[in-house]
């Protein structure tokens, strides 16, 4: 994974609540076995006004005009600004893989779903969630004849607006570490490979029914 | 004085960060042919193995098709996904119930249906209705592929607690009420973000009354409360279904693991961060008329007025979804009149819920207005058991079809699903836009309102068959 550095970037404002992972890569789509080449298909089913497939060109599709990322102010965002509860429904992992290959680094909303607030860390991409007032103030500025565009320091936990005002973000301290420093949860675990066994050990006794 | 989830987790502890960060031991790990190729593709390139082979038990339900098995898998992609499971699972010497194997079929019905869940586990798999085997006191939580690969290669996964909910359903179910009703009530009155950050303990009169089918059904649809992880206590009828199924302890350990189990209840006065109270004899039966599966009414109800709805954001997604399901508000849910039928999924595919829809086709046929309706078993031992018991016989004479185990029309990536503009009285758990098939209109029910749809042509209260 890449460290996660300070960077600026444009704000797509999705203005919608509840956005769930079918939405974000519909479900033909999971039939690959890559991580990768998902980023055509994010959105899918809002973003063009053909069905589709897999293995299918997506450049020459239709787009729908009405839809927030091709609105050609927001070409090359990297913020994916939403609403509340954004990532609902299934565990899919492809849901931040077809975000991370769109583009996006960083999603902004007062409310996240936990597995996928969760699969979005492991692969480099940062949620961040904030009030519900300041949301409606980023969609109001995101909405300007020029696009927005923010600032993101995870190392001072600041977003910097235009006009050089900083707006603080919590994120979980371990997690912020893994991200400034690219670290790959495996490597951290097997670190601790005698815990591990030692605890084994000790259930085996205890609980032999889990180890037959 | 501890929750039933403090104790799960206190017993998985391997180590703690001190921001509570935690290592947890994994001991049980389903695995389906979707979330796991890039996972065992990790592993391969690190060089890696499983840590514990015996932890895992693999099964491809999502892409296999529900009929003309002989024929294999006709979209080469699909066919290749789950050939890749098969090939993963050879090589790295994991059990799989393939295709042809009589055991396979859905992960969530399989794991309880062999056994290979018990009470006291830690169990995760790549797909977020693993709450499902919470139902049986199990710590049970969907992860996605990163963490796959992570529970492969070392057996834990990192963690944090979540805050703890408890949902106390007292009274009884009335007649013709069942577990789908009971859950949807419940994700009604707390919002498809409502458990957001919470583990969810299911307890009450309403709860130690249903069967472990029935726990199931309410625990599988706690990720669309939001929440993570949905438990019930063990009790006697937790430990009469477990006992003799495949994978369970037999002899001296398994006196040793009911001793161990009998204990996996919430302490009398142990702090919830969160109660929820609901009264069963309230619930009637629920139907979803929405893109939510928040947006459910009594079936004895209309759909609701966007006007009504101070919230204007949420008022904002009424519109939006009444426009998407091509429905008007104060409309009877009644006159509702859906075009495809669909009893399956892990929410509702175990031989009870079979049961209870075939009880309602018995002697009756689907209405002509059905394009299909289509019966699919949660596994092929469940479609064996029905069809000892003649289920599919009654299914069949009614009109409906009785299709081969897997997922199915729930998410639509076989072949089963439904054309743009269709409509869909469905047992299966989310009512997304474009969930079973692009433009398709899921309206979410339980099983005997599913088939009471069916042959009425229209959605009715099942209570007055």
């Amino acid at each position: 994974m890449n460290p996660f550095k300070r960077f600026t970037g444009i704000v797509a404002p999705l203005d919608r609540s509840n956005v769930d992972t079918d939405a974000i890569i519909p479900k033909q789509f999971l039939k690959s076995i890559k991580r990768t080449g998902f980023g055509p298909n994010l959105f899918d089913e809002w973003r063009y006004l053909d069905r589709g497939e897999p293995g299918v060109d997506s450049s020459n599709r239709p787009l729908n005009p009405e839809f927030v990322l091709n609105d050609p102010r927001y070409q090359g965002a990297q913020i994916l600004l939403a609403r509340d509860n954004f990532g609902c429904g299934s565990s899919r992992e492809h849901a931040p893989w077809a975000l991370d290959d769109y583009g996006f680094r960083v999603i902004i909303a007062p409310s996240f779903a936990d597995i996928f607030f969760n699969n979005c860390f492991k692969n480099g991409l940062l949620p961040i969630v904030l009030s519900t007032e300041i949301v409606d103030k980023l969609f109001q500025q995101a909405a300007g004849e020029q696009a927005l565009e923010l600032t993101v320091d995870l190392q001072a936990q600041s977003i910097i607006l235009p006009n050089g005002e900083g707006i603080g973000f919590e994120v979980d301290e371990f997690r912020k570490h893994c991200l400034l420093n690219g670290l790959d949860d495996i490597e951290l675990t097997l670190q601790h490979v005698d815990a591990i066994k030692s605890y084994e050990a000790a259930r085996q006794q205890q609980a032999p029914w889990l180890f037959s | 004085m501890k929750t039933l989830y403090d104790k799960l987790w206190e017993a998985h502890i391997v180590r703690s960060e001190a921001d509570g960060t935690s290592l947890l031991y994994i001991d049980r790990h389903l695995v389906h042919e979707v979330t796991s190729p890039q996972a065992f593709e990790g592993l391969r390139l690190a060089g890696r193995r499983p840590w514990r082979t015996g932890a895992n038990l693999a099964t491809p339900d999502h892409n296999v098709p529900t009929q003309n098995r002989d024929e294999g898998i006709v979209d080469p992609i699909a066919r290749l996904q789950v050939e890749t499971l098969g090939k993963n699972c050879r090589e790295f010497g994991i059990t799989e119930f393939e295709m042809d194997d009589i055991r396979q079929g859905i992960v969530h019905v399989v794991g309880p249906e062999e056994g290979a869940t018990l009470p006291g586990m830690t169990l995760v798999c790549g797909d977020s209705h693993t709450a499902t085997h919470g139902a049986l006191g199990a710590l049970a939580f969907g992860i996605g592929t990163s963490e796959v690969e992570h529970v492969l290669a070392t057996q834990c996964l990192i963690q944090k607690k979540s805050k703890s909910m408890l949902i106390d359903i007292e009274g009884k179910l009335g007649d013709g009420v069942d577990a789908k009703d009971l859950v949807l009530a419940i994700i009604g009155k707390i919002g498809t973000a409502g458990g957001t950050g919470y583990a969810i303990e299911f307890a009450g009169e309403a709860i130690r009354n249903l069967s472990i089918e029935g726990r199931m059904t309410v625990c599988n649809m706690t990720i669309e409360a939001g929440a993570r992880v949905g438990l019930v206590a063990v009790d006697e009828t937790t430990i009469e279904y477990v006992k003799g199924r495949p994978y369970a302890p037999e002899g001296e350990v398994w006196d040793q693991a009911v001793a161990a189990w009998r204990d996996l209840h919430s302490d009398e006065g142990a702090h919830f961060d969160r109660i929820v109270t609901l009264d069963a004899s309230q619930i009637q039966p629920q139907m979803t008329w929405g893109t939510s599966p928040e947006m459910v009414v009594p079936v004895t109800g209309v759909v609701p007025d966007p006007a009504q709805e101070p919230d204007p954001a949420k008022a904002d997604g009424m519109r939006r979804a009444l426009e998407y399901m091509g429905l008007e508000a104060g409309t009877p849910c009644s006159e509702i009149r859906p075009d495809v039928v669909f009893i399956g999924s892990c929410t509702n595919s175990r031989i009870e819920d079979l049961r209870d829809a075939a009880a309602i086709a018995k002697g009756r046929k689907v209405a002509k207005s059905i394009k299909q309706a289509l019966v699919v078993p949660g596994s092929g031992l469940v479609k064996q058991q029905a069809e000892a018991e003649g289920l599919d016989k009654i299914f069949i004479q009614a009109g409906f079809e009785w299709r081969d185990p897997g997922c199915s029309m729930c998410l639509a990536m076989n072949a089963d699903r439904l054309e743009p503009g269709e409509r869909c009285a469905s047992t299966s758990n989310r009512n997304f836009e474009g969930r079973q098939g692009a433009g398709g209109r899921t309206h979410l029910v339980g099983p005997a309102m599913a088939a009471a749809a069916a042959v009425m042509g229209h959605f009715v209260d099942v209570r007055s068959f």
